[in-house]
């Protein structure tokens, strides 16, 4: 081969991988993004049974069940709206009442939120971003002003 | 006074660090060896102050002095000594300090032992490296002040986030910053070499013990932060495609492609554009990793909430040294002479492969890790990308890599020949193929792909270690000749056997504790019994408890196996003092073969808890891995032919350009 003809020869290879990745992409892409709701897109919006996508807002005070074995129910809510979630498992150690979560899962045909993974935050002043963000949005005020030192964040999910 | 020193040789080292960046550069342009000089005194100037700022830091920590407003916000007066020390990048701006610490260390430690290395290059990749330090140490002094005051001085401080307050976690941050950081060298080798506008295999030798440090330690950075994750956050996962995460993985990616071709460039002075272009795009990850986790743009599990001011401002010092170093590149990389011919079937070729891989790799972690900006930029529609797309991309990326990888090393230079590679692993793919038949006959529940992705696993260590006996004539010369050829193996030659193995028993250990982990959500009352993958756990109740700075509720576990008892856990939740947060601790039984976890849950209405258990096979394949991959950079770094500022036989001198 000469040194044009090998030189194509990796032009193309390497285009062949960057195509296939490409295509990869494209396709997990289609199917493995998940949209961040509020409560209250929810009743502008509504999301059809059976998708899956991120609920986040607060947890409604006093909304907490827990009911048989290890099933917990509680209210999330951005003030406006409000949606009931069932959750099974085991909850992050700061999941409380009126602080912000973020839930995983799809709604049920009777309009809960069956949640399989449940993010909740992290110390006394971090609220996960995106909840943060679209309460600010709605005009809600966070009570929550103080300097944010490193925190992690923690989830539980099963 | 000490905090106040500190700011002092803060801003010092930003006026020496100009020197740095001025002085050098100009002597090398006009060619006058004492202005060059002053690069070398700089540069261990600005460490050593960059040093005394952090000791007076790190003074404050200890002694909790509480008038700094920092240490007030991130310590408290009863935290164990070594958690005082560690909060000192346990925070933003303590952080951002040690990572100019070890950038100005780098730059010292090529001005100590760069005497090998030509004067002009020399200037200028000090100059380049003190052009970093000048623009972080601008952006500390300005937005991130670590020594600001407060008055008056409260009595306690507010303490350090729990689950920081651990050993892996204490050490995961100077490792992965010395890895970041690390790749500067090779970004300040290209830049420098592209304002010579030469470039030939010495750069190669020069550059890549440095990036090899990089990514020794990057690689062992990881690992930490993913063993932390795994038995801190208490569920029971070890790597969560988490954007934090990947800023780490991308330069890692890049760096172990950087890594590879630099090899190409060495022997056979090809590669030489590409190997530039790789190592100005991986110190570009490394920023954009600083400025993903340090923005606080991301959602992430280990999202740190900071100020949007930083954000822009480590934006603004990306654009300038990503942008500034592409279109340095653009300009001067046609100048660059092309290198040696290899045929495509070759050792060049197969690394040429690894480079197409990882970078590609690399490049679908970059779109899943921005898509979710770009896209709430664009259309406000919030998204998360989540693993599921990592899963569907780079695994496929890399099952060429690792099937090619064991090839590679059997491959000659220049022109290869792929039979007798292929005759010499024979034996590796006929264990391979037995270990994937075998799991396909007894793993039966489990994904499809999980045996393949084991046998991939054994092909590449099987393939590793095959690689050595080859070279040692096993099976042709008798016993004492291998065991003589052994030991006069190049270090090199064992330290890229240890590092694939490495990367074997790592793939190992993914695809089973990925395929095969069994988990239980139980509830549980005291004296009840359950049971997972063979282990019988007997919950014998919670007692109440006090640590140094928390206090605890642990669950008291009895596990048996086939009747005899293994081992009792401890699984706990426990509620720290300061601040007062609760945290879950896992009981982990160790054991080569898989990990029994068990996490302790919320109290039931019945007087049950709930309880969840895991069991993880070959988890610890993952870490082991990661470990024989450092030790495999590190004889491959001590090896004599690659040592620093070693001269070299049977090489051509070499050129030192005047202008």
């Amino acid at each position: 081969m000469t040194r044009k003809q090998r030189r194509l020869a990796f032009i193309l290879s390497g285009l062949l991988v960057i195509g296939v990745a490409v295509g990869l992409v494209l396709f997990a892409l289609s199917g493995s993004i998940t949209y961040f709701k509020t409560p209250s897109d929810l009743a502008d919006n509504p999301v059809p049974a059976g998708q899956r996508f991120r609920l986040g807002g607060l947890v409604a005070e006093g909304s907490v069940k827990r009911g048989e074995s290890l099933d917990v129910e509680f209210r999330v809510t951005d003030t406006i709206g409000t949606v009931p979630v069932v959750y099974r498992g085991v909850l992050p150690d700061l999941f409380r009442e009126g602080q912000g979560v973020v839930a995983e899962g799809r709604l049920d045909e009777q309009g809960r939120f069956r949640a399989d993974s449940v993010l909740a935050k992290h110390d006394e002043t971090y609220m996960p971003p995106e909840v943060a963000k679209a309460l600010e949005a709605k005009g809600v005020k966070l009570g929550h002003g103080a300097r944010h030192p490193g925190t992690t964040s923690e989830q539980a999910s099963q | 006074m000490s905090v106040e020193i500190g700011h002092f040789a803060l801003v010092l080292a930003l006026l020496v660090s100009l020197a740095q960046m001025v002085v050098p550069a100009w002597g090398a342009h006009v060619g006058d060896e004492r202005l060059m000089a002053v690069g070398r005194s700089a540069a261990i100037g600005t460490f050593v102050l960059v040093l005394i700022a952090f000791v007076m830091l790190a003074d404050a920590y200890v002694r909790s002095d509480f008038s700094v407003l920092n240490v007030w916000a991130n310590s408290h007066s009863a935290k164990p000594l070594i958690y005082r020390l560690s909060g000192v990048w346990g925070n933003h701006e303590g952080s951002m300090v040690l990572w100019v610490l070890i950038l100005t260390l780098f730059g010292a430690a090529v001005a100590l032992f760069g005497g090998y290395l030509p004067s002009t290059l020399k200037a200028r990749v000090l100059a380049v490296q003190a052009s970093i330090s000048f623009a972080f140490l601008i952006f500390i002094l300005l937005t991130s002040n670590p020594f600001e005051r407060l008055v008056p001085a409260p009595l306690e401080g507010r303490g350090l986030n729990p689950i920081l307050q651990d050993p892996a976690l204490a050490f995961h941050p100077p490792f992965l910053y010395a890895g970041y950081v690390g790749f500067s060298m090779a970004f300040s080798f290209a830049i420098a070499a592209l304002i010579e506008g030469r470039i030939d295999a010495a750069w190669a030798r020069w550059v890549r013990p440095w990036t090899l440090a990089a990514w020794m330690c990057l690689t062992l950075g990881i690992a930490m932060g993913s063993w932390w994750a795994y038995y801190e956050l208490g569920w029971g996962g070890w790597w969560f495609w988490d954007p934090v995460e990947n800023a780490s993985f991308m330069p890692w990616l890049a760096g172990t492609a950087l890594l590879h071709s630099a090899v190409v460039m060495e022997k056979r002075e090809a590669l030489k554009v590409w190997t530039i272009l790789l190592a100005i795009l991986t110190f570009s990850l490394s920023l954009m990793g600083t400025f993903l986790v340090r923005s606080g743009v991301l959602s992430s599990v280990h999202a740190f909430a900071v100020d949007p001011k930083r954000g822009i401002f480590i934006l603004a010092i990306m654009t300038i040294f990503t942008g500034g170093g592409l279109a340095l590149f653009a300009a001067r990389a046609t100048e660059l002479k092309q290198g040696g011919l290899f045929s495509p079937i070759s050792r060049e070729g197969a690394l040429v492969l690894n480079n197409v891989l990882l970078a590609t790799a690399a490049g679908t972690v970059l779109i899943g890790t921005l898509y979710p900006l770009a896209l709430e930029a664009v259309t406000g529609d919030k998204i998360s990308v989540g693993p599921p797309y990592f899963n569907l991309t780079f695994g496929p990326l890399m099952v060429p890599l690792l099937l090619a990888l064991p090839f590679g090393s059997f491959l000659g230079w220049k022109r290869g020949d792929l039979r007798a590679a292929a005759e010499r692993l024979l034996t590796a793919a006929g264990i391979a193929l037995v270990v994937a038949v075998l799991a396909f006959a007894f793993m039966s529940p489990g994904p499809w792909a999980a045996p393949l992705g084991l046998a991939l696993g054994i092909w590449v260590l099987a393939g590793a270690i095959s690689e050595v006996l080859f070279r040692a004539r096993f099976g042709q010369a008798g016993l004492p000749e291998v065991a003589r050829r052994l030991s006069n193996l190049p270090r090199s030659a064992w330290g890229t056997t240890i590092a694939h193995a490495g990367v074997g028993l790592m793939v190992i250990g993914i695809v089973a504790t990925s395929a095969w982990q069994s988990e239980r959500i139980v509830a549980m009352k005291p004296g009840e019994k359950t049971l997972i993958a063979g282990y019988m756990l007997e919950f014998r109740g919670i007692e109440s408890g006090r640590g140094p700075n928390y206090s605890e509720d642990r669950g008291r576990f009895i596990v048996t196996r086939d009747g005899r008892r293994t081992t009792e856990l401890y699984p706990a939740k426990r509620l720290y003092d300061a601040p007062r947060q609760p945290t879950t601790e896992a009981g982990i039984h160790v054991a080569l073969w898989g990990d029994l976890y068990v996490v302790l849950g919320d109290a039931q209405k019945d007087g049950a808890f709930a309880v969840r258990l895991y069991f993880n096979p070959l988890v610890r394949f993952i870490w082991i891995g990661a470990v024989l991959m450092f030790i495999g950079g590190a004889l491959s770094l001590s090896d004599r032919r690659l040592r620093v500022g070693a001269p070299r036989k049977s090489r051509k001198p070499m050129v030192v350009p005047a202008e």
